[in-house]
């Protein structure tokens, strides 16, 4: 299999036989901003062309079809007119809140890709409690959402903030236990690791019961993270128009829109990884010739390929649900994931002490 | 039950009651009889009268008059019972509020257009013309000079407090206050829903009280969208009327206008042929689908299920076709006219019919499917906005809304017009009462409609689509009133004419304004998600509140 680092220790030699010493540390820093930047915005970009698309089939419609081939350079046209719009200037808001709110939103988000290992040797941030910072990093969004709520000076933001913190805090909980439950099992937090030691079989498949139950939960809690259908009610357009990010324009709502579609890739990444195998191609223990065969599919393809999969089954839900009334949505999660996410963390502890496991 | 028995108990229980007319029945009441007599003819066990139907402020010149026409719901009578002042300056009427609770609105709309005060109603704020707006527009000897109301420039200020004037009674002297209720404290949490909102359908506007995410109150605010229709009828003739009802519910069209028709044919006297009535029928019911169709898939939307809105209006689609092969149009058809339609049908309808009658009901189980089946779609529609029948009866809310209440107030059963006395269909009642109950009315009816389409088109008599009428066409002198089944409840048009070609008054009786002011109790406790559904569930359309 194709290892990525091969790739990386040429750029870095090069570097260190071009350049003097103290010059070649910023230099990677810059290429490895830049790539993941150019990365994000085009990851945000086909993914917003897949969810139209994705949109449009559920409908009955054929979805963007004029701007290139199939449409794909729909989404581009669009982020130009995006970026080409005005930033309008609204009375009465705290400026200085009001402008800082979208880069936490995209930092935050920003933070947690580049945890992301995409595929064999193509990890940024990989450090031994490199799970407790892809949470860490991505709780962070949610203070940009109440900012932008708070300091719009809005009635409509403020609810939908309100409601965005109330959610995104619940479902944090569940997020955290269900990767909990995965990290008790594979008795590691660094995300190379975990990929690594699926080699023998994906965690859903050797984990068996306690894994499904998690993975489960970790789509819908991760749906919820992400403030998409049937759990968007902070933007919820038939309420409150479009909650927190209402009074935005131009880029700057750009920038909530790019992280919507970010933290959706960044859920299903995670959740590939902790319960599909990240990049880890489909290995059978004992079929060798099989697993070779597989191996032969490059790395990255898997990666994406499973993510794709991932993000088709989020954007079902919501073109599919109906939207949940706040209360609903609290109560799902207090009185029914929370519980039986803390029993399933037992099991899983069960399963891992007396080796039940494959 | 006799009109004659109730001509005789309504003068037994107010003896100074003047009779004006038989038929329909039609007494004149002296204003301060008022507060007594509405309660009794109410609560009366032979009367029965629960039923505000329509309510029109009339100006006659000497007199400001007011029209309360009642129905019993128990025994089906109708009666029309009239008062008036002939004090120009300072009109007072008693309030009915307290017997009827769709006067509410309704004196209002009074006030506004007639600058009549109703002694103690809770809120006489103007229900829609603007609070600074000069004259009373319905009145005759109303200004419409553009230099007295000049098209304003300033936003209009929000005005919080409602004026109320009570009636003080010590022995012969009557003194009337005025008070001020407030609408909105200063401390109130206050958002508007509206009059720009995905969830209104239009330009309607709900100030809504909030306690984080729980509706205290709303209080309604209308006429975004008014057009004075009433007024304009007033120098329109008879012919030219017809077009501005395909505007007031535009996706009644033909509903609405099928009312104004039989309202002026009936006045005329003139018999449409049975062909007309087959047509008319059977448009009416293609409407029916058509708005419920499109109910389905905004009501939907409104709880976030938005793939649904496209099947719904996929499906509408093939409807708004037929009319246009048939009609010319697609929306606002302007099809019915006096004595008959403006053309034949087109030959290809009949097959058209035939198999949107057959696709239709495959489809809806795929709606129930995607949707109604749906667990998230279930707990946000049962048990939500509770309308009780007694509420239904009181405010007035008809159609598949009242229906879903229990009270079986279909006019196509109880009044029969068109061909509904010929054809086999059943009305949908249910008695739950919520958003669930009034959702399912409706796509129920859908199936009904289908049903009386089936036995229709292939019996549609041959004859002519249109009656001679004279080129100018005068009502003689006196009062009618005529109702439909819209797709959203009774529509109604009552006419009062003096011999001319011009209506002296039109009044439509509009099925989305009871509906609308029940969106206040029911929404009240429940959650701003609640106030949507429940918005989304009585299914009103702005245009037909505003008129």
């Amino acid at each position: 299999m194709f290892d990525f680092s091969v790739v990386t220790e040429w750029v870095d030699e090069g570097l260190r036989s071009w350049l003097p010493e103290g010059w070649v540390l910023p230099v990677e820093f810059f290429l490895i901003g830049l790539c993941l930047l150019v990365a994000y915005a085009i990851i945000a970009l086909v993914l917003i062309l897949y969810e139209r698309k994705v949109c449009a089939a559920f409908q009955c419609r054929l979805g963007p079809n004029r701007v290139g081939p199939w449409g794909v350079t729909q989404s581009v046209a669009d982020m130009l007119k995006m970026l080409t719009k005005e930033l309008i200037k609204i009375n009465h808001v705290d400026r200085f809140l009001f402008n800082l709110a979208p880069f936490i939103v995209i930092i935050s988000s920003v933070l947690a890709f580049g945890c992301i290992p995409f595929a064999k040797g193509l990890e940024i941030i990989d450090f031994n409690v490199g799970v407790f910072f892809l949470l860490a990093v991505s709780s962070i969004g949610i203070v940009g959402v109440l900012l932008a709520g708070w300091s719009s000076n809005n009635k409509y933001s403020l609810i939908g903030a309100m409601r965005s913190g109330a959610q995104m805090i619940s479902y944090e909980l569940s997020i955290g236990l269900t990767i909990l439950t995965m990290v008790v099992f594979s008795g590691s937090m660094q995300l190379s690791t975990i990929v690594e030691s699926q080699a023998e079989g994906w965690f859903i498949f050797r984990a068996h019961v306690p894994a499904v139950i998690a993975f489960v939960i970790y789509l819908i809690a991760g749906t919820a993270e992400t403030n998409r259908g049937p759990f968007d009610l902070p933007e919820a357009d038939s309420e409150l128009t479009a909650g927190y990010h209402t009074e935005y324009s131009g880029m700057h709502f750009g920038f909530f829109y790019l992280a919507e579609y970010l933290n959706m890739f960044v859920v299903a990444s995670v959740a590939a990884t902790l319960f599909l195998g990240g990049w880890m191609p489909l290995h059978i223990p004992g079929w060798d010739a099989f697993n070779a065969a597989m191996d032969w599919i490059p790395s990255i393809f898997w990666f994406i390929g499973k993510v794709a999969v991932l993000i088709f089954v989020i954007m079902w839900f919501k073109w599919t649900f109906p939207r949940l009334r706040i209360d609903q949505l609290l109560r799902l999660e207090w009185k029914y994931l929370l519980p039986i996410n803390l029993l399933n963390l037992l099991l899983m502890v069960v399963v891992v002490v007396f080796g039940l496991h494959f | 039950m006799e009109k004659k028995s109730i001509k005789e108990i309504v003068l037994e229980l107010e003896p100074e009651a003047e009779v004006r007319s038989e038929q329909p029945f039609t007494v004149w009441v002296p204003p301060y009889r008022i507060p007594l007599l509405a309660p009794r003819l109410r609560d009366d066990e032979a009367l029965a009268f629960d039923f505000l139907v329509c309510m029109t402020g009339v100006d006659e010149g000497e007199t400001l008059d007011v029209v309360y026409l009642l129905r019993s719901t128990r025994h089906g009578h109708e009666m029309v019972l009239r008062t008036g002042t002939s004090d120009r300056e300072n009109p007072e009427l008693p309030s009915v509020v307290e017997v009827w609770a769709t006067a509410n609105l309704n004196e209002r709309e009074v006030y506004d257009f007639l600058g009549i005060r109703f002694i103690n109603h809770p809120d006489m704020r103007r229900l829609f013309l603007r609070n600074d707006w000069v004259g009373y527009p319905l009145r005759k000897d109303y200004n419409a000079d553009p230099a007295v109301n000049p098209v304003p420039l300033e936003s209009e200020e929000t005005v919080d407090v409602a004026p109320m004037y009570e009636a003080h009674v010590e022995g012969d002297n009557v003194d009337i206050e005025e008070k001020e209720n407030v609408v909105f404290g200063d401390e109130e949490y206050v958002v508007n829903i509206g009059p720009q909102h995905p969830a209104t359908h239009g330009v309607l506007r709900f100030r809504v009280q909030l306690d984080g995410e729980i509706v205290r109150k709303v209080d309604v605010n209308c006429g975004y969208i008014h057009r004075g229709i009433e007024k304009m009828t007033e120098s329109l003739t008879y012919p030219q009327t017809l077009a501005l009802t395909d505007r007031l519910d535009y996706l009644s069209a033909h509903q609405n206008r099928h009312a104004l028709c039989m309202c002026i044919e009936e006045a005329l006297g003139l018999e449409v042929s049975d062909r007309v009535k087959y047509i008319r029928t059977i448009m009416d019911e293609l409407t029916r689908i058509a708005s419920h169709l499109l109910f389905w898939s905004t009501f939907c939307m409104d709880l976030g299920a938005l793939t649904a809105f496209f099947y719904g209006f996929r499906d509408r689609e093939k409807i708004l076709d037929m009319f246009e092969e048939s009609c010319g149009g697609r929306l606002i058809m302007n099809y019915n006219t006096i004595g008959g339609v403006m053309q034949d049908i087109s030959p290809n309808l009949a097959h058209r019919i035939k198999t949107f009658v057959k696709y239709l009901p495959p489809m809806l189980k795929e709606y129930h499917d995607v949707f109604t089946g749906n667990i998230i779609a279930r707990q946000r529609m049962q048990g939500i906005g509770v309308l009780d029948y007694d509420a239904a009866v009181s405010n007035g809310v008809t159609g598949p809304s009242g229906r879903a209440s229990g009270w079986s107030c279909d006019v196509r059963k109880k009044h029969p017009y068109g061909v509904y006395d010929r054809v086999e269909f059943d009305e949908v009642i249910r008695h739950d009462g919520d958003v669930w109950g009034r959702y399912m009315v409706r796509m129920d009816e859908i199936l009904q409609s289908l049903r009386i389409l089936e036995q229709l088109v292939d019996n549609i008599p041959q004859g002519e689509w249109q009656a001679k009428t004279k080129p100018v066409i005068k009502l003689p002198e006196g009062s009618w009133y005529r109702s439909v089944e819209a797709s959203r409840g009774e529509f109604g048009v009552y006419i009062e004419s003096r011999g001319e070609k011009y209506p002296y008054r039109m009044k439509f009786r509009s099925p989305g304004l009871p509906l609308i002011s029940v969106v206040d109790p029911l929404a009240r406790g429940g959650k701003i998600a609640d106030l949507i559904a429940v918005g989304g569930s009585l299914d009103y359309v702005v245009p037909d509140i505003d008129r």
